[in-house]
């Protein structure tokens, strides 16, 4: 019997989005992310949508269906326009934080023509509707508003590809804003993570994350990053990142 | 041509570095990618923006520009502006979207360049 103390090596990929983002296919549901993530031998998801997480709560519970572990998350855009991962605990702390960016996003309309659909599902694919406000643009929350706001409710803010020129902290702000508690940056699936280092001198130090920030079913693979924990969860994500006990996340080549 | 001409010929508000405005602007730079200006401004631009974050000032101080505009009504936020004071960082701002002031700063130099 394993010893419940005992370190093992955990495949993450903390960034997916479902049939909710407008931008992912509409195949993206709860049950198929689930069943994928499985099959790609993947131990623990987060699925972030564009400032929504009306699927988190299906997501999670299919989950437990599969054997999978799913933390609830969000992909938040700033009003800088630098896209942030937002992880949580729980799926009640992802509902308050949910409250808050409610509050604010624009008042528009998604064009489903122009931007795609936004599709709820419960945890067995039903249909559960649409969402009809406009998810892919920015909230008024800045950055800093953001990282606050997260760390509030005990979640994680982690800033995603920030080696891409756009939509990201360092191509958005050019550097990390300073007094910003980052307790890891997501690098782009295929980045090399020592030429990312070499390139933005500012990430030393901080833990690097690679997801597949998949919008489509065959986006999610084999993942490369690997959480050196006593299990997948939350609170020994949060424990890795900060290097206790020995725990880590590691990438692969 | 200098900051308090471009002040005056295009309107701006003065919102901090009133001190620095005899300096002379050389050429103008229009992005709000700051990792853009960062590779790209020249020292002596006037740096054209919607981005009001604090960055935008460490960037202007980083590259030696002669002034960010912050364009569009866009008004820095107040860290920024507290920041840029203190390091004596021009903040000029107008509520003219930034291709009408990319469009009359590029005119107002090239004239500037042609009275010499």
């Amino acid at each position: 019997m394993v010893m419940a103390t005992e370190l093992v090596s955990l495949t993450v990929d903390l960034h997916i989005h479902s049939a909710l983002s407008p931008c992912a296919d509409n195949e993206m549901t709860p049950r198929a992310i689930a069943a994928r993530a499985r099959q790609m031998g993947t131990d623990m998801i987060a699925v972030c949508d564009h400032n929504a997480s009306g699927n988190a709560a299906a997501c999670h519970a299919a989950g437990q269906a599969t054997g999978l572990a799913v933390i609830p998350g969000m992909e938040v855009q700033t009003r800088e326009e630098v896209h942030l991962l937002c992880l949580f605990p729980s799926l009640a702390a992802l509902a308050a934080w949910q409250a808050v960016v409610d509050r604010a996003l624009p008042p528009l309309d998604n064009q489903p023509q122009h931007f795609g659909r936004q599709l709820l599902f419960d945890d067995h694919d039903r249909p559960l509707g649409e969402e009809r406000r406009l998810l892919l643009t920015s909230t008024a929350l800045t950055v800093e508003d953001v990282f606050a706001g997260v760390t509030r409710l005990a979640g994680l803010c982690v800033p995603a590809h920030i080696d891409r020129p756009s939509y990201s902290l360092l191509g958005t702000l050019g550097l990390i804003p300073p007094g910003l508690a980052v307790p890891a940056v997501e690098i782009s699936r295929r980045a090399d993570p020592a030429a990312v280092r070499e390139r933005f001198p500012d990430t030393r130090g901080l833990p690097f994350l690679t997801a597949s920030d998949a919008h489509w079913l065959s986006q999610i693979a084999p993942a490369r990053t690997r959480l050196v924990a006593r299990a997948p969860t939350f609170d020994e994500l949060r424990q890795a990142l900060a290097g206790a006990d020995n725990r880590r996340v590691v990438i692969d080549d | 041509m200098n900051l308090r001409d471009v002040v005056a010929e295009l309107g701006l508000a003065v919102l901090t570095g009133e001190a620095g405005l005899d300096r002379e602007a050389t050429g103008g730079y229009c992005s709000d990618l700051l990792s853009d200006v960062m590779a790209h401004a020249r020292p002596g631009d006037v740096w054209i923006t919607l981005q009001t974050h604090p960055n935008v000032v460490a960037v202007a101080s980083l590259t030696n520009v002669a002034a960010v505009v912050a364009s569009g009504g866009q008004r820095p936020e107040a860290a920024s502006l507290a920041r840029a004071a203190n390091e004596g960082v021009v903040i000029l701002a107008s509520d003219q979207p930034s291709f009408e002031l990319a469009g009359r700063l590029h005119a107002l130099l090239a004239a500037g360049q042609q009275a010499r």
